[in-house]
C-alpha cells in the first residue's frame, strides 16, 4: 500500500480492513520514533479526512473529530469545564507541535504521560471508534488498557471524542509538573473539574498522570468532595491515602517514586484549591 | 487514492513540485529535493525546533512534517524572510547579537515572524510562549527575546567604527549576516554532487567484544550498498587522541567496544538507499560484557588498557605549605562531598561533514574546533603526510568543548581514501548523544578553614573524575581542576588532588571549564558554610580571602591585574537590595521562598603549563585588499568580529577593510584550537603583533612616524602624519608566495613554565575572573526551583566587543543554570534532547552584566578571556541561593525537583 492519504471515510476504513496500516495524523509521534527520513512500510495518513477534524455539538454531546489539532481547541470557544482541556494542549510539546500534533494520536499513542487524557478523564470522555463493521464508543479509561496500549481492534480508527453535556459543566484546571517551563514530559500532572449545584459540589472529576502506568480517576477523593459545601479549607480534608491508592508511580530520570506521591498530591491539593478560591471570588 | 506523481506546493511565494515522495520529512524535501538549506534539523523529534517553518503562516516542525501534508499548501523558509534586504526582524537578531553559533537561528526567527505576524507588539511572555519551541545553547535567549520585543522600534544601524576605535566597540558580529539570512554553510550543508551517503555501525553495548558475520553477502542482499569498510581497511595507525601522546581511541574498533555508541563499521552508498537502511541485519555477533560505569567500581575492575593500572589514566596535584595542620589549627572547618553527572554539550547540530578527494589530497569539510589538530590525527590514521589533509572547517552549529575531539572525521575520510567516492554523514541526535564526549562526572570531597577573621587557613581537595574509555581530554581536567580547586583566593596551605578513571561510560572530554565547574561547585557552597559558621557575610567573607595584585596562588604564582575583588564589590549594590528585596518577599509566601547566593570564577587561559601558539598573517593584495588570515574557529562564540577589531585597531585601520580568510589548513597559519578561553587572549596578541608589525612596515616604506594615520584608496596606502600624505603603491610592489604585496606573519606562545611534582610553577600566562549573584525562588512543597534573577559581574581585563561579551554571560549562564537543575547524561537512557533536559527560554532568569575592565599586563591591549569562566560561577551560586531559601544543602547535581524536596526534608528534620 506504501503511503495513503484518502479524502473520505470510506475509503480509509476500506484500507484498514485487512491491510496492516499505521495510522498517521500529525506524525509528532510517528516521527520522532523513526530514525529514518521517511515514515516507511504502509502508512495511512487521515489528515485529508476533512470530517474528521473540528469540534461540533448535539443535544447529547460535544464531539471533537479525532484530527483536532491541540491549537484548534486552544482556539476554540468551549464551556467552563474545557478550561482543563485547554490549558493542557497548550503544554503539549510546543506551539509546533500543537499546529500539528491531534487529539487522537494523543490517545492512541498512550503514553503513560499523554498530556491530554487526564483532563479527557475528568471530562469522561468517550472515543468513537469506526470500522467498515460500524461504530462502536468506549469509555477514554476502558480505551487505554496499558503503557502504549489501547483497545483500538483490527480494521478500527479512532474517530471522534465524545464529551457528555453533563460532564463539560463546573470549572476546571490544569496543572503540569516538569523540571523546565516548556518542551517538557511531566513529572506529574492533575486535571479537576467541579460541578456546584445549589450551593454544594454536585460533581467531582479529578485525575492524575503520569504516575501510574495509565492517567487515572481519583475516585476517592471524588467521593469525598460530592456533597461538601464549596470551601477553600475542603483540600485540607483531603488525605494523602486517598490520593495514593489510585497511584503507582515508577523511578524514571525525571524523578522518583516517593516523589511523585508526594508531589500529585501537593498537585490536587493546589488544583482543588485554585477551584475552591475561584468559587469563593465568584460568590463574593 | 492514487499516488501523486508530484508533490505541488508553494515554497518562498514560488510554486514548486517536488518528487512524490509522500512520507519523506518536509525538512528532508526541502534541504535535498528544494535545496533549502536554511532549514536545520537539531533532532528530527521535535524536541528543539530548529526546523520550524511556517505552514500557511503557522510554525511547525518541518521534520514532524510527512511532505504530503504540505501539498498546496504555503510553505515559509528562513530564506523567505530576506528579499534584495534583510527583514526587520533579521536586523534586529543582528543588531542584538541573537545569534551566535547560529544553528538555532532559523528556527528563532520563522517563530518570531509568525508571532510577528499576528502580534506586532508582543509582551515579553509572548514572546517566551512563542520561542518556547526552539532550543538555543549559545545564547541564553535573552538577547533573541530582546531583538524580537525590538522589532516594533526601529533602530539606526550603529556606524563602523572610525580607524582606531574598533576595540571596545559594540559591533554586530561581521559574520553575522549569512547567519541570519539562511546561508551560513554547517556541516550538513554541503556535499559534492553525488555524494555517497555514510553511516555507522555502533555498539549498542557498554562492554562487548565481537566478529563480523559475511559481509559481502550482507552487501550484495542491500541494493545500493558500495562500501563496507571497518578497522582492517584503516591504513595507517587506528588510534586518535588530542593529547598524541595518549592516543588511544580507534577510529572503528577492532574486536573489543568499551563503551555505548563506539562505531564498529561504516557503510556508504547512494544517499537514498543507504539512508533508508535498516541497518539491525547487519552481521556482527556481539559478546556483552558486565560493564562498568562508575569510578568507584573502575579501580578494582578488568583493566581497559593494560598499561594504565587501577583503570587510572592519571593523577592531577597541587600541593603547598601543610594543609593538614592548618587546617587542625583553624577556628573553623567545614567539609563536604558532592557528585556531579555526565553531562551532554547539546549543541543543536549533530556532528556532520563532507570528505572527498582533491587529487592527492584528502579534503574533510566537517564541523570542528581544532582543524590543525584534525588534520594531523587523520594524516596519521590514514597514513597520509600532514600536508595531504585539508580541513576546510564548516561552520559549528555550536560546540562548547565536544568539537575538539575528532568525531566522523576518520570515517569519512575512510570512505573518501578507500573508495576514491566523495562522501557525506550526518550524526543523528541520538548518535551524537551516545557517541561523542560528555562533561566529565565528578565525585569530590574538600575540607576547608578559616581562622576567627574570616580568612581561610588551608583547604584539601580530592575529586575522581569519570573518564570514560579513552583518554580524550581527561588528563587536561586532571592537571585543570587542582590548579583551580582553590577559587580567586588566597589559600596559603593547600593539596588537591584528582585522578581521570577509565569506565564505560561515554568519553568524558572538554567542555566549557574542564573540571573546574564541578570543583566550584564544592569550593564555593563550602565556601558559604564557612562564612555562615563564622557569622559572616557571605560575599564579604570572599572579598576578604579575594586574591589580590602581587600575591601568589597555589601554585606559587605571582599574580598581576587581578579583578576578582571588583568583581565581588561590583556585586554588593544588588547583593544587598536583594537581601531586603527576598525579606520582604518570604515574609509574605509561605510555600515559596526565595535565597540568593553568590560564586567566584578564576581560570587561565590556554593550555596548562604547555606551548600554546597562535600564527596570524595580515596581508594587502597588490588591489588594495587587505586579508587577514584567522585562524581561530569561530564557533559563534565571536573570535572572527573580536580577533579583527583588535588587528584592526592594531594596524590603524577600520574594521571593514578587513576581508577575512578562515581556518582552512590549506590557507590560513595555525591559530591552535578554539577552546580554554584561549582565543581572544592568544590569538588576538598575534594578531596584535600582525598588525602592529603590518603598520611598521607601512611607517618604515613611508618614513613617517607612528602618529602617522592610514587610509586606503584603492591599491594605494595612503599615510598622513598631519603634515604631508605619502602614498604606496601596491600594485607597484613584488608579489610574496602567498601573493601579497606586503604581508606579516606573526606568532604568539603564551610565557608558561612547566610545573613540578607539587604543581608549582607558572601554569597559565593570564587569568580572568568573575563572581555572579543569583536570586532563586524555591517552591518548598515541589521541590522546584526558578531562578529569578543573576547578576553577573566579569573582569575581562579589556572589553573587546561589549555585545559579545555580554553574549558569552548569557549563554555561559544558561548552561551553568542546566548543570545546576536539570542536566544528567545517562548512557543508554537520555540519548534525546526530550529526555535530557537543556534550559527553554521560559527558564532563564533576567541576566544583568556588569563587565570590568583590569588591564591585564600580559594580554593583548589588557583583554583576558571570557568563554568559560562565565558558566563557573552559575551552579554553585544557585546551590547556594536554594541553600539561603530553604535550607537544602544539595550534594548531587542536578538539583531535580525531587532532590531538593529530599535535601529540604533532610534540613528540616536536622533543624
Amino acid at each position: 500500500m506504501g503511503y495513503v492519504r484518502p479524502t473520505s471515510l470510506t475509503d480509509a476504513l476500506t484500507c484498514l480492513a485487512g491491510n496492516d496500516m499505521r495510522v498517521a495524523a500529525g506524525c509528532t509521534d510517528l516521527f520522532p520514533a523513526t530514525g529514518h527520513q521517511h515514515l516507511a512500510g504502509n502508512i495511512l495518513d487521515i489528515t485529508a479526512l476533512s470530517a474528521l477534524r473540528g469540534i461540533t455539538n448535539d443535544s447529547d454531546h460535544l464531539r471533537i473529530g479525532a484530527t483536532t489539532t491541540w491549537s484548534d481547541i486552544v482556539q476554540a470557544d468551549l464551556p467552563q469545564g474545557f478550561h482543563q482541556l485547554q490549558q493542557a494542549a497548550r503544554e503539549v510539546g510546543s506551539i509546533q507541535i500543537q499546529n500539528a500534533a491531534t487529539i487522537g494520536g494523543n490517545l492512541c499513542n498512550a503514553s503513560p504521560a499523554a498530556d491530554g487524557v487526564p483532563p479527557l478523564l475528568a471530562l469522561d470522555a468517550l472515543v468513537e471508534l469506526s470500522s467498515l463493521t460500524g461504530t462502536r464508543t468506549l469509555p477514554l479509561a476502558q480505551f487505554i488498557t496499558g503503557p502504549r496500549e489501547t483497545g483500538l481492534a483490527s480494521g478500527e480508527l479512532l474517530t471522534a471524542l465524545l464529551i457528555p453535556q453533563q460532564s463539560t459543566r463546573g470549572r476546571s484546571v490544569f496543572l503540569k509538573l516538569g523540571a523546565r517551563r516548556y518542551l517538557v514530559i511531566s513529572i506529574a500532572m492533575i486535571a479537576a473539574r467541579l460541578v456546584e449545584t445549589d450551593g454544594q459540589i454536585s460533581d467531582a472529576a479529578i485525575a492524575v498522570g503520569s504516575c501510574s502506568a495509565v492517567a487515572t480517576r481519583l475516585k476517592a477523593v471524588e467521593n469525598e468532595l460530592i456533597g461538601q459545601v464549596p470551601s477553600p479549607d475542603l483540600v485540607h480534608r483531603i488525605s494523602d491515602g486517598s490520593i495514593r491508592q489510585h497511584l503507582a508511580p515508577i523511578t524514571d530520570t525525571r524523578a522518583d517514586a516517593p516523589y511523585r506521591n508526594i508531589a500529585a498530591a501537593e498537585l490536587v491539593r493546589r488544583a482543588l484549591g485554585q477551584l475552591l478560591a475561584d468559587h469563593q471570588q465568584e460568590a463574593a | 487514492m492514487t499516488p501523486p506523481e508530484a508533490i505541488n506546493l508553494t515554497i518562498n511565494g514560488e510554486a514548486l513540485s517536488l518528487p512524490p515522495r509522500p512520507g519523506r520529512r518536509l525538512s528532508h524535501a526541502l534541504r535535498e529535493d528544494a535545496g533549502l538549506r536554511g532549514t536545520k534539523v537539531g533532532c528530527d523529534a521535535g524536541d528543539c525546533g530548529a526546523c520550524t517553518v511556517l505552514m500557511d503562516g503557522d510554525p511547525v516542525c518541518a521534520c514532524l512534517t510527512p511532505l504530503i501534508q504540505a501539498s498546496n499548501r504555503s510553505v515559509t523558509t528562513v530564506e523567505g524572510l530576506s528579499s534584495e534586504t534583510l527583514s526587520p526582524l533579521q536586523e534586529a537578531f543582528l543588531r542584538h547579537g541573537a545569534a551566535q553559533c547560529g544553528i538555532c537561528t532559523p528556527g528563532m526567527l520563522m517563530a518570531a515572524a509568525a508571532l510577528l505576524d499576528t502580534v506586532a507588539q508582543p509582551s515579553r511572555t509572548q514572546v517566551e510562549d512563542a520561542l518556547g519551541g526552539v532550543l538555543c545553547r549559545c545564547t541564553g535567549y535573552q538577547k533573541i527575546v530582546d531583538a524580537v520585543l525590538s522589532v516594533g522600534t526601529p533602530s539606526e544601524k550603529p556606524a563602523t567604527p572610525d580607524a582606531g576605535r574598533a576595540v571596545g566597540a559594540r559591533i554586530e558580529r561581521l559574520d553575522g549576516t549569512r547567519k541570519v539570512d539562511g546561508s551560513e554553510v554547517f556541516g550538513a550543508d554541503f556535499w559534492p554532487q553525488d555524494a555517497w551517503l555514510v553511516r555507522a555501525i555502533r555498539s549498542p553495548h557498554h562492554q562487548a567484544t565481537f566478529t563480523f558475520g559475511d559481509i559481502d553477502t550482507w552487501v550484495g542482499t542491500h541494493p545500493g550498498v558500495e562500501s563496507v569498510l571497518t578497522a582492517a581497511d584503516i591504513p595507517g595507525t587506528n588510534r586518535f587522541g588530542v593529547i598524541p601522546p595518549l592516543a588511544d581511541q580507534p577510529g572503528l574498533a577492532e574486536s573489543r567496544v568499551h563503551f555505548r555508541g563506539e562505531a564498529i563499521a561504516v557503510i556508504a552508498g547512494a544517499a537514498d538507499a543507504v539512508e533508508a537502511l535498516d541497518l539491525s541485519d547487519f552481521p556482527v555477533n556481539w559478546s556483552p560484557a558486565t560493564e562498568v560505569l562508575t569510578t568507584e567500581q573502575a579501580l578494582d575492575a578488568a583493566l581497559i588498557h593494560p598499561s594504565r593500572p587501577g583503570n587510572i589514566l592519571i593523577n592531577g596535584r597541587v600541593a603547598t605549605g601543610d594543609p593538614d595542620t592548618a587546617l587542625a589549627g583553624s577556628a573553623h572547618v567545614v567539609e563536604a562531598s558532592i557528585e556531579t553527572g555526565f553531562v551532554e554539550h547539546a549543541y543543536i547540530e549533530p556532528e556532520a561533514g563532507a570528505a572527498w578527494m582533491d587529487g592527492d589530497m584528502l579534503v574533510i569539510q566537517a564541523c570542528t574546533q581544532a582543524p590543525v589538530m584534525d588534520r594531523d590525527d587523520i594524516a596519521v590514521m590514514m597514513n597520509l603526510d600532514a600536508d595531504k589533509v585539508r580541513i576546510m572547517p564548516a561552520a559549528a552549529g555550536g560546540g562548547f568543548g565536544s568539537k575538539l575531539d575528532l568525531s566522523l572525521q576518520p570515517l569519512i575520510a575512510l570512505v573518501a581514501l578507500k573508495t576514491g567516492k566523495p562522501c557525506r554523514m550526518v550524526y543523528s541526535r541520538g548518535e551524537s548523544m551516545a557517541s561523542t564526549t560528555k562533561r566529565h562526572p565528578g565525585a569530590m570531597t574538600a575540607r576547608i578553614g578559616s581562622d576567627a577573621d574570616g580568612r581561610i587557613t588551608g583547604m584539601t581537595f580530592h575529586g575522581d573524575f569519570n573518564t570514560g574509555p579513552y583518554a580524550s581530554w581527561g588528563p587536561t581536567v586532571a592537571t585543570r581542576v587542582p590548579v583551580h580547586a582553590s577559587g580567586p583566593y588566597r589559600t596559603p596551605h593547600y593539596r588537591a588532588t584528582t585522578r581521570a578513571i577509565h569506565t564505560n561510560g561515554p568519553v568524558a572530554g572538554a567542555f566549557r571549564g574542564f573540571g573546574v565547574p564541578q570543583a566550584a561547585i564544592l569550593q564555593e557552597t563550602l565556601y558559604d558554610e564557612l562564612a555562615n559558621a563564622g557569622g559572616m557575610d557571605r560575599l564579604e567573607f570572599r572579598k576578604r580571602n579575594a586574591l589580590h595584585d602581587g600575591e601568589r596562588t597555589v601554585c606559587g604564582q605571582t599574580l598581576h591585574g587581578v579583578g576578582i575583588a571588583e568583581c565581588l564589590e561590583a556585586l554588593e549594590p544588588r547583593w544587598h537590595a536583594a537581601a531586603a528585596e527576598i525579606r520582604a518577599f518570604n515574609k509574605g509566601s509561605a510555600v515559596r521562598k526565595r535565597g540568593m547566593g553568590v560564586a567566584s570564577c578564576w581560570y587561565g587561559c590556554g593550555n596548562t603549563a604547555l606551548p600554546n601558539p597562535s600564527t596570524v598573517r595580515l596581508g594587502f593584495c597588490a588591489d588594495g585588499r587587505l586579508k587577514l588570515h584567522q585562524g581561530a574557529t569561530d564557533i559563534g562564540q565571536g573570535s572572527n568580529t573580536v580577533i579583527t577589531q583588535i588587528c584592526a585597531d592594531a594596524l590603524g585601520l577600520p574594521i571593514d577593510a578587513f576581508e577575512l580568510i578562515g581556518p582552512d589548513t590549506a590557507l590560513t597559519p595555525d591559530c591552535g584550537k578554539t577552546s580554554a578561553s584561549r582565543q581572544t587572549y592568544v590569538t588576538g596578541k598575534a594578531a596584535e603583533r600582525a598588525g602592529q608589525a603590518l603598520r611598521a612596515q607601512i611607517l618604515r616604506l613611508s618614513n613617517k612616524g607612528n602618529d602617522a594615520k592610514l587610509r586606503l584608496d584603492g591599491h594605494n596606502v595612503l599615510v598622513d602624519d598631519g603634515q604631508t600624505t605619502q602614498s604606496i603603491s601596491l600594485a607597484a610592489l613584488p608579489v610574496d608566495e602567498f601573493g601579497y604585496a606586503l604581508s606579516v606573519e606573526e606568532t604568539y606562545d603564551p610565557p608558561t613554565t612547566p610545573l613540578d611534582e607539587d604543581g608549582q610553577g607558572v601554569p597559565y600566562a593570564v587569568y580572568g575572573y568573575g563572581a555572579q549573584l543569583a536570586e532563586v525562588e524555591v517552591d518548598l512543597a515541589l521541590g522546584t526551583v526558578r531562578v529569578v534573577a543573576v547578576t553577573a559581574a566579569h573582569d575581562l581585563g579589556r572589553v573587546i566587543n561589549p555585545l559579545l561579551a555580554e553574549g558569552q554571560i548569557e549563554g555561559g549562564i544558561a548552561q551553568g543554570l542546566g548543570l545546576a537543575l536539570m542536566e544528567e547524561f545517562i548512557p543508554g537512557a537520555s540519548e534525546n534532547l526530550h529526555d535530557y533536559l537543556i534550559p527553554t527560554i521560559g527558564d532563564m532568569p533576567a541576566i544583568r552584566s556588569i563587565l570590568i575592565e583590569k588591564p591585564d599586563p600580559e594580554g593583548p591591549m589588557g583583554a583576558k578571556g571570557l568563554g568559560e569562566h562565565v558558566l563557573i560561577p552559575t551552579a554553585p551560586a544557585i546551590l547556594n541561593a536554594i541553600h539561603h531559601a530553604c535550607g537544602a544543602r544539595i550534594t548531587k547535581v542536578p538539583a531535580l525537583p525531587h532532590r531538593v524536596l529530599a535535601a529540604i526534608r533532610q534540613a528540616g528534620e536536622s533543624a
